[in-house]
Parts: C-alpha cells; structure tokens; sequence
C-alpha cells in the first residue's frame, strides 16, 4: 500500500482570497480525501439580531457578504416583507432586479479573474477586472456605493433611477456586452485555458444534486436549479434563461459562469424595458409575527434567510444558509482523485465565499 | 407577486430518519438544516427541495436531547449538524465527519444556546 501523506492547505494560499483549510490526504500526487476546516472568521451576524431592531437589521444582513451584498439585503427583505404580507411596488422590484443583475455581473467578472489569475493567465485577469469596473461604476452612480449599495429596504428601495439613466444604462450594457465577449472567447476557446480546465475536478450530475452542490457549481454539472424561477422579486414576469453544462469539470462551472454574464444583462435590459413607473417604496408599520425560508439566486448559488419573528421588533432567529457552506461538500468530492496541482483551481471553482459561509 | 406559503411538518427525534428517508426516496436534495432556540427549547428545521417545490421538517428538543445524524442518507448533512453542534450544542449522534466542536471556534461556547440580549432603549448596541 502507498504511504498516505497529509498536506495542509490554506488557511492562507496564494490562491484563497479567505481563510478556508483543507487536511488533504496524498498518496503520491494524488489526493485521496480531504477533510475541510472554516471558523477561523466566524463574525457572529445571526446573533446581532437580539440587538438590532429588525429594519435596522437590513444593513447587517447586507454586510453578510461584500460581493453580493445588495442580494443579501434585498433577501433579508423580501422575507420580512413576506411575513408581514407587505405589498411592495412594482417599480422598487424592477430596481432590485436591476441591482441584483449588476450584482452578479461584479461577482462572475470577479471570480473570472481571480480564475483567470489562479491559472497563471495574469493578461486576462486584468482584463477582466477592467470590465468589471464598469459595472462597479454603475453601482456607485445609482446607490452611491461600490461595495455596500445599502439600497433594500423593508417596503422597497430607498433609491430610484431615472428613465434617461435607464436608457442610457441600456446603451452602456452594449459596450459591456461586447467587452464581456472577447473576454469570454478567451476562456471558453484558448486552447491552454482549456487544457487546464477540462477534466479537472469533475463532479457528476447525481453526485452534484446529492450533495447539494448550487449555483453554476450545480449547473456545471447540469443541475438545472436557479432559484431565480421562484419568481421573487420581477423575476416571474421576466424570461429566465437558466444555463447549464454537462460535463461537471471546471471548465463547465467556468463556462457557466462566463454565460451567465449575458444572461444578467439579458434580463436588466427585460427589466428596463418593462419597469413601470410609480412609487418605489411603501410605509411599513407594525412587526413580524410568523416565520419564512426566503430563497434567492446569488451569483455563487441558492441563499436561504430563515427568520422567525414574534411580533416585536426583535426577530427570534436570522439564520443565513450561503451557497458556499453548501458547496463545501460537494468540493470534497471534486478534489478526491486529483493532482495536488490542481487543487488551487478546483478550490476556486465552487467561487468560494467564506466571509458570507462564517456569517 | 405573493410567493408561496411553506408547510412545516413536525415529527418526533424518534421518527425523524424515516421521515427524511421518505425525502431522499423521493428526489429531493437538502437545502440546509438550521436550529432556533425558542424559549428552553430548540426547533431543528430540515429543509428539503424538487423542483422547486419546498418542504421543511421540524424537530423540537429540549437541550440534552441527542439527535441522530442523517448524513447516512444525506451526505452533506455534516456540515449542518456540526454548525448546530458548535453553535447551539446539540449533540448529534453518529455523523460521518465529526469536528468535535471546531468547526465554529468561537470566543463564547454554544453562542446561540445562551439567552438572547435584551436591549433597552438608550443601550449603546
């Protein structure tokens, strides 16, 4: 039998831009287990709701993640506003629709680069991330932040945008489309990116379901859920392409990833073509008695905000599943029969998030 | 749009692998398992997912009741029993990957199975 060898990964790794640790068991090159570790920035954001009144608790559910954080937030109160049977305007739908989108185009445009950058591809990183900058612009036009756009509120949106802005968003997602293009011929026909993509960490379509793979982590594999066909938000008077591949490797999460980029725009401009006018909040008053598991698409996957309240301005329990918690099982099953080479990029092709996985 | 109300079955700790087994016979995958502490006692909800049709199964404990693990039927379900463990101190029996309670290190045991803050107004938060 071959010597077993145990190989600590991360929790710093060139690769990693968060602290997550793998125990990973070699046998020669190859890995034959693996056993992960989290905790080590555990924020403790679900108990600061015994502490904070829950309109005021938008803005810590919206610094759950600094990526997808609009999402997180407009998650947070579209749950509440559905305990509450509060009827939210149209238009604030629409706007959150718009701003969710955008929000994962800066995620993917993110996450192909930092691929892009693991896969010694230094000249298509910075591409990316120079894309990606428009994208960052708009956010800040609109919500006055590139990070934290704080915009969700309970009963709506605190911003709107206006329609001469809106249509010039639509001529600028032109030349975003465009730039996105090039881009993505890169990573989905050069040969090297190909060659050190293909049958990497592949992960099956029954493995994927089971294991409760998510997101283009799930879709790579032809898991073919997006919680987007809920219909929350305007998502159900909206035409939601849900892209899959079927070969389960990285360069499937890849693909689906790079696609998914003209799907948001897709859909921001539906959402620009369709959004109504009128007001783009309602007042709230009272609080939320009853309990709700409100599921969203994040750019990285399905997110669940549990909250219970119990008629006082306190909720009993904000429980936020990530889509990265749910993808570290399945990430155990794509490294086991790897290359220790190859572990850098099968880690980063689950898109990991671990401030959003430690809460 | 008015999304769609959830059901909740509860079950008891004794019954809960049969219940899950008629999920995993059934198709669907494990959305997330998350725990409440509601007074002295904590609610483990088991949620479960198939196109897009959402179930929740609910367990009621009281602090010393062991669960057993469903990670024979749901694999993934460690990660889930593990966070419950170390953050609520549930003890779970028989999961396949076990942390010991270091999966969530953090600075106060079992955080969640302490009793909520009470703020008063003019606290500083």
């Amino acid at each position: 039998m071959t010597k077993q060898i145990i190989v600590p990964f991360g929790p710093q790794h060139p690769v990693l831009p968060e602290p997550i640790h793998l125990d990973l068991v070699l046998e020669d090159e190859t890995v034959v287990d693996v056993i992960p570790s989290i905790g080590y920035i555990h924020r403790g954001f679900e108990k600061l709701v015994e502490k904070r009144e829950f309109p005021e608790y938008v803005y810590v559910a919206e610094r759950t993640c600094g990526i997808c954080s609009f999402i997180h937030g407009a998650t947070y109160c579209q749950g509440i506003e559905q305990i509450m049977n509060i009827e939210v305007p149209e238009r604030a739908q629409y706007l959150r629709v718009i701003w969710s989108e955008f929000s994962r185009l800066h995620s993917h445009l993110l996450w192909l680069g930092l691929f892009a950058d693991s896969f010694g591809f230094e000249n298509l990183f910075m591409g990316v991330w120079k894309t990606r900058e428009r994208v960052l612009d708009f956010m800040e036009e609109t919500t006055g932040g590139r990070v934290i756009q704080g915009t969700s509120k309970i009963g709506g949106v605190r911003r709107d945008i206006s329609s001469e802005r809106l249509d010039q968003m639509v001529k600028d997602l032109d030349v975003l489309d465009q730039e996105m293009k090039e881009l993505t011929t890169v990573f989905l026909h050069d040969d090297s990116v190909r060659h050190r993509l293909r049958n990497v960490g592949t992960i099956s379509r029954d493995d994927a379901y089971h294991l409760g793979a998510c997101g283009p982590t799930g879709r790579g594999s032809g898991v073919a859920v997006d919680a987007r066909k809920l219909g929350y938000g305007a998502y159900d008077r909206l035409n939601v392409q849900v892209v899959t591949d079927s070969c389960g490797d990285c360069y499937s999460r890849c693909a689906v990833r790079a696609k998914e980029l003209f799907t948001s725009t897709d859909l921001i401009r539906q959402a620009a073509k369709k959004i109504p006018e009128g007001p783009v909040d309602v007042k709230v008053t009272g609080a939320p008695d009853g309990e709700y598991f409100m599921r969203a698409e994040q750019p990285r996957g399905e997110l669940v905000h549990y909250l219970k309240g119990n008629g006082t301005r306190f909720l009993v329990r904000s429980r936020i599943r990530t889509p990265t918690l749910s993808n570290i099982p399945p990430l155990i099953k794509m490294l086991q029969g790897c290359e220790l080479a190859d572990v850098p990029v099968i880690v980063l092709s689950i898109d990991p998030c671990i401030s959003c996985t430690e809460r | 749009m008015t999304l769609p109300q959830q059901t909740t079955t509860s079950t008891d700790v004794g019954k809960l692998i049969g219940s899950v087994e008629r999920f995993r016979n059934e198709g669907y995958r494990l959305v997330q398992i998350g725990c409440t502490k509601v007074g002295d006692l904590y609610e483990i909800n088991y949620c479960f997912d198939k196109d897009y049709h959402f179930e929740n199964l609910r367990i009621t404990i009281t602090g010393d009741t062991e669960v057993p693990s469903i990670s024979g039927m749901y694999w993934n379900s460690f990660i889930y029993e593990n966070e419950m463990h170390d953050l609520f101190g549930i003890q779970v029996r028989g999961m396949n990957i076990d942390f010991k309670g270091t999966l969530f290190r953090t600075a106060v045991k079992y955080p969640f199975s302490q009793p909520p803050v009470t703020v008063t107004k003019g606290d500083k938060p």
